[in-house]
């Protein structure tokens, strides 16, 4: 909502400059977006009388100028214009003066061998148009050593303040000096709302058409035909104001429609009556009625659509825009005013499918006063009587004024507790009254016409608060429940922060991915069914919602390989969706690595496998749990790995972690240059740490002992069953077993491997004598033996 | 006697200086010292002495010895040390080749401002509250008391989520307001949460990202104002700015599930391009929408609006990183490229915490 300053001062009386009315603007809730200055930015330019202009001595196209600026003896300047002369009045910049094209200060120059100590402007220096063929010659009785702001008609400073949804009242000049008034910035003007008496009975009558049950989507429609105008251009203050908020003047009746929508938040319409057949009515549009509007487009309706339409054809879309055909004209001798009332959701539902942006849809979908329609059709009438002549007819309604009155009982002690300052209750009672509210003796407090938002004693508050000040609330401290804080995160969101640290120690880089991503890479996931679908993606490729985070970190690792850089370690903790249901998702951290290993003389790196995304996998779970995983992997994961290369972790039926190689068709359709690893570790299933005291620490006094030994088994014996068999030996004596070499090829036949376990016996309670540890070690090898067919490799 | 034990001396002291090696050097221990050595046959000899003999004798050979055996150790720590240095001296290489290479991971600027925000807020008693990025219509809007005309509801502004099985049609959550409304339905007053969060809208241009981070305040208790709404913002924006001091302007505003509702200005000196400075200058940055919870909304979610009241207040995350960490775009957030996670994104390590100070 813009308007220049002269525009609020007609119903606002103040004496505060631009600054203090913005400051107060936003100090009750109206936020100044802006404020559009020229007078303030052109401050330092004066209005110069230029003496003489002769030719430059030295140069054809450069004139010597002497220019009075008011200030003393004359000054010479040194002008390249070609439409400088003497006698003229003009625009002068003094040295030192920032030009606003170029943002710099003027300096006094020497120009040819003659100095020139200041600059004669054009529009485009002053970046107030694109004229640079000449300087800007100013009125000749512009006097001289004024600012030339002044004399350029630029003193008016445009506000443009943003409203709120909730306050259709402030989307008008009046609405917004009424807040003024009342926040102590002026007095209020109200203006002369008596009616006009009419000398005719109308012969256009107005109705109401709609069925029952509907009757609110257009509630009243008043009218009144003025007979024997003449239309033409509107003067020159109007068309100023309407030019300084945006608005093209078009003609003396249509500018009063547009100025009295700005001016009084009433939406009005004028009709050609020459044009119209019959009477007005208001009515739904039937689905595809098309109309001609007055932005030269044509526009299909359909039924949930209000239309003022004659005996023929829809007219204009009620309350959004009128139609072309019945519009006024300079011809136009009789004129329709329509001055109307329409629901706002319809409105809204009406401009927001059609795509039209009105300053009438602007104000009807925020809610106008309902007790305006007819005061705003009077106003209407006097200007139209005022500039165009004419003879008004009786004013004819349709329908009425929707009861709107309502009672709040108001317990003025909820400004204290709700807003959190002290304002006395006669205070309270004033900023009311002053904003239109009646006050009962015993706070009944009724709300204005103008004013729908108000519900309850919060929005009261409100009113009181924002007028009160609110920079007037003291800040004040909330009490601590205990002088140390306490701690605040779940186990589960602890965790989470640890795996994410944990992670980015390991040398990952944390990646934040959208949620929806190309449906047919969700399909590759498990996922891309409809229930996961969005109705309305942002882009047809970001419609699916993802079953997995690796789609993300794959097309994410796509995008980067693209610009070189082809050895990747990328995670992402988030959600994913196992359908379209809220808290139908899993938090999960998924991590992948791509690549041959980084480059390196230390031959250090080596290609990305499934035992770094089992390592990954694992750190990242026992850093969630806080102790060791013991649960076995079981090879095999989900289909988007390598089926031979990938593994499963986990607790009974919940499967706390999968990891591997991916799958070869997985990476063609990323676009990936392998090879690539991945794990997914899925937070929620994580058992809850058990709160736990340690153990008192114990360590044996007797020595321990380790033993190796090298089987050779067949190929597809897993390192596992191998383990499981030497350990269950003695769970008390064998501390632990683990694999140190593995090999297959020379030496050993085809179809076997050879696996070398080192096996750690820990006795408690004395030293092993050799006897005993060969036996233990007999008893691993037959024990590795009769599990899995192993051969002691000699 | 003196002159023979002298005169050994010299030799096997010639010896022991001139053994280059520590095997030399041991032959010469060998020679003198061992079983059958010149020093230990000197030594041996003594038994067939007389007692005064052995009075004269003793001593020198004694001394002898010491001599001999001292000189052999001071000759082997020298061929030792010279060994070394040898050893050292052949066992020089490139250390300017570079290190093994370990990759350097980062967190994301948001997780990290996201550990700054709730380390504040733990401090202040705020719990983390989550909630779902699939939400109900009714907790996004109806029990937030948007109605169901309103235009934020509108497909140009909301994501739908493809109708269900059972009927139900869902929204991705266009802000982290409804952990409000659950954090209410399940919990009695007092209430101190904040509730950080991936968030949804159809918008998507230079300033806008179709997905985005909000985090949300939420207070409801017996006698909870305006008041401890501002000393929460002015403690919190304080601490996570670590500025000595900073400087609010209420507004008054509009949300529908707040009333009043006031919009926060933090003062800003922005006149250096590309630099904010707070708690001076001429500026205003918008930071935050607040409000007192309506009290519909209070009843909605089963608590008296007549006992308590309560503040709510949101405002981006990632706005909140791009302020701090003068980040000019916030697309690339999202975007993964490696060069951007690396040179916005921080050390593992950086865990910010309150006694450490937030950031470096």
């Amino acid at each position: 909502m813009k308007f220049p300053l002269s525009w609020l001062k007609a119903p606002l009386d103040t004496d505060a400059d631009v600054t203090a009315i913005a400051d107060k603007l936003t100090a009750i809730g109206l936020e100044v977006d802006g404020i559009e200055d020229a007078g303030a930015r052109l401050k330092d330019f004066v209005v110069a009388h230029v003496i003489s202009a002769e030719k430059h001595p030295n140069a054809d196209k450069l004139k010597l100028c002497m220019v009075d600026d008011g200030s003393g003896a004359p000054i010479q300047v040194v002008c390249g214009a070609p439409n400088a002369h003497g006698g003229m009045k003009a625009v002068f910049a003094r040295p030192g003066t920032v030009i606003p094209v170029s943002g710099e200060a003027l300096k006094i120059g020497t120009i040819r061998g003659l100095e020139s100590r200041g600059m004669l402007c054009s529009s485009r220096e002053l970046l107030l148009g694109d004229d640079h063929s000449g300087i800007i010659e100013l009125a000749p009785d512009a006097r001289i050593g004024e600012p030339a702001a002044k004399a350029l008609g630029l003193n008016d400073p445009v506000i443009d303040v943003a409203i709120t949804p909730n306050r259709g009242d402030a989307a008008s000049v009046y609405g917004i000096a009424r807040d003024l008034a009342a926040a102590g910035l002026g007095r209020l003007r109200e203006g002369d709302l008596s009616p006009v008496p009419g000398k005719f009975a109308s012969p256009i009558a107005t109705a109401l058409d709609f069925p029952a049950g509907e009757e609110h989507a257009a509630p009243m429609f008043a009218g009144r035909l003025i007979r024997g105008v003449k239309n033409g251009p509107s003067p020159q203050w109007l068309q100023d104001w309407l030019k300084a908020v945006g608005l093209r003047p078009i003609s003396a009746l249509v500018d009063i429609t547009n100025f009295l929508s700005l001016d009084r938040g009433r939406p009005l319409h004028v009709f050609d009556a020459a044009k119209i057949e019959g009477n007005l009515r208001a009515r739904f549009a039937a689905d595809g009625e098309t109309l001609l509007a007055l932005d030269g487009k044509t526009y299909t309706l359909d039924s949930g659509m209000v239309v003022i339409a004659d005996d023929r054809c829809a007219r204009g879309i009620g309350g959004v825009m009128g139609g072309e055909a019945s519009s006024c004209s300079d011809a136009t001798t009789d004129v329709f005013v329509e001055s109307a009332l329409f629901d706002p959701i319809r409105i809204a539902r009406a401009g927001r499918i059609l795509g039209i942006v009105s300053d009438a849809r602007y104000r009807f979908e925020r809610g106008v006063d309902p007790e305006f329609v007819l005061p705003g059709l009077e106003l209407a009438t006097k200007m139209i009587l005022k500039l165009c002549g004419g003879e008004p007819g009786e004013v004819v309604v349709a329908g009425r004024v929707p009861e709107w009155r309502r009672q709040i009982a108001f317990d003025v002690r909820r400004v204290k507790s709700l807003g959190g300052v002290d304002v006395e209750k006669g205070e309270i009672v004033r900023i009311l009254n002053n904003l239109g509210f009646e006050v009962s003796g015993d706070m009944k407090v009724a709300p204005p016409s103008w004013r729908p938002d108000i519900e309850g004693q919060a929005d009261l508050v409100e009113e009181v608060v924002r007028i009160h000040g609110l920079d007037k609330v003291p800040s004040t401290p909330m009490p601590r429940s205990g002088a140390v804080a306490k701690a605040t995160l779940t186990p589960a969101q602890r965790r989470l922060r640890t795996v994410r640290r944990l992670l980015a120690a390991r040398g990952f880089n944390e990646t934040i991915n959208f949620t929806f991503i190309p449906r047919a890479h969700a399909a590759l996931f498990g996922g891309g069914d409809d229930a996961r679908q969005l109705e309305n993606p942002i882009a047809a490729d970001l419609d699916a919602m993802r079953p997995s985070l690796l789609p993300s970190l794959l097309a994410a690792a796509a995008r980067n390989q693209a610009r070189g850089f082809n050895d990747l370690m990328l995670f992402e903790i988030g959600a994913q969706f196992q359908s379209g249901q809220p808290e139908a998702q899993a938090n999960v951290a998924a991590g992948l690595r791509i690549g041959q290993g980084a480059r390196t003389w230390t031959k250090s790196s080596h290609p990305a496998d499934v035992y770094d995304a089992k390592a990954d996998m694992l750190a990242a779970l026992e850093a969630a749990m806080g102790s060791a995983m013991t649960a076995p992997v079981k090879a095999g994961a989900a289909p988007w790995y390598h089926p031979g290369r990938s593994g499963t972790l986990a607790l009974g039926p919940k499967v706390l972690a999968t990891f591997g190689e991916l799958h070869p068709g997985i990476l063609a359709a990323f676009d990936i240059k392998g090879p690539a690893a991945a794990f997914e570790v899925f937070l929620d299933a994580i058992p809850e740490p058990k709160a736990r005291s340690r153990a008192a620490f114990a360590p044996s006094p007797y020595p321990a002992v380790e033993r190796d030994f090298a089987f050779v088994i067949d190929a597809g014996v897993t390192a596992d069953d191998v383990l499981k068999a030497a350990k269950s030996v003695d769970r008390q004596l064998i501390e632990r077993a683990e694999v140190f070499d593995v090999y297959e090829g020379k030496g050993v036949a085809d179809g076997k491997k050879s696996l070398a376990i080192a096996v750690r016996l820990q006795p408690k309670d004395k030293t092993l004598t050799d006897a005993e540890i060969e036996a233990v070690a007999a008893k691993i090898v037959a024990a590795v033996t009769k599990a899995t067919g192993a051969a002691l490799r000699s | 006697m003196t002159h023979v034990t002298n005169e050994l001396e010299k030799q096997i002291l010639g010896s022991v200086s001139a053994a280059s090696d520590e095997a030399a050097l041991e032959a010469v221990r060998v020679g003198a010292l061992g079983k059958k050595g010149q020093v230990s046959e000197l030594l041996k000899s003594l038994g067939a002495m007389s007692p005064d003999e052995r009075k004269v004798s003793g001593p020198l050979f004694n001394t002898l010895r010491d001599r001999v055996t001292d000189a052999i150790a001071r000759r082997k720590t020298e061929l030792q040390s010279a060994a070394l240095d040898a050893r050292l001296a052949s066992e020089r290489i490139d250390v300017t080749l570079p290190a093994r290479i370990e990759p350097q991971g980062t967190i994301h600027p948001v997780s990290q401002v996201l550990d700054e925000v709730t380390a504040i807020f733990a401090d202040l008693g705020f719990a983390v509250a989550e909630g779902p990025d699939i939400e109900l219509d009714d907790y996004n809007f109806t029990k937030l008391n948007i109605p169901t005309d309103h235009p934020a509801r509108q497909m140009h502004d909301t994501f739908y989520v493809a109708k269900q099985a059972d009927g139900s049609r869902h929204v991705l959550r266009t802000h982290t307001s409804p952990v409000q409304v659950r954090t209410m339905l399940k919990t009695k007053p007092p209430i101190r949460i904040v509730a950080p969060g991936r968030t949804y809208r159809v918008d998507s241009d230079a300033t806008h990202s179709p997905m985005f981070h909000q985090y949300e305040g939420l207070a409801v208790d017996e006698g909870i104002t305006l008041g401890h709404l501002k000393w929460v913002l002015e403690e919190f924006y304080k601490a996570f700015f670590e500025v000595p001091k900073i400087e609010l302007r209420a507004r008054p505003s509009y949300f529908p599930f707040t009333e009043p509702s006031v919009e926060w200005d933090l003062r800003c000196d922005r006149s250096v391009p590309g630099k904010i400075v707070f708690g001076t200058g001429n500026d205003w940055l918008e930071l935050a929408g607040s409000g007192t919870v309506h009290p519909r909304v209070l009843a909605m979610c089963g608590i008296d609006p007549e006992k308590y009241t309560g503040f709510a207040f949101g405002g981006g995350l990632d706005r909140l990183a791009m302020l701090k960490y003068g980040i000019p775009d916030i697309r690339p957030f999202f975007e993964s490229d490696l060069r951007w996670l690396k040179h916005y994104g921080f050390p593992a390590l950086d865990v910010p915490t309150l006694d450490g100070g937030l950031s470096r």
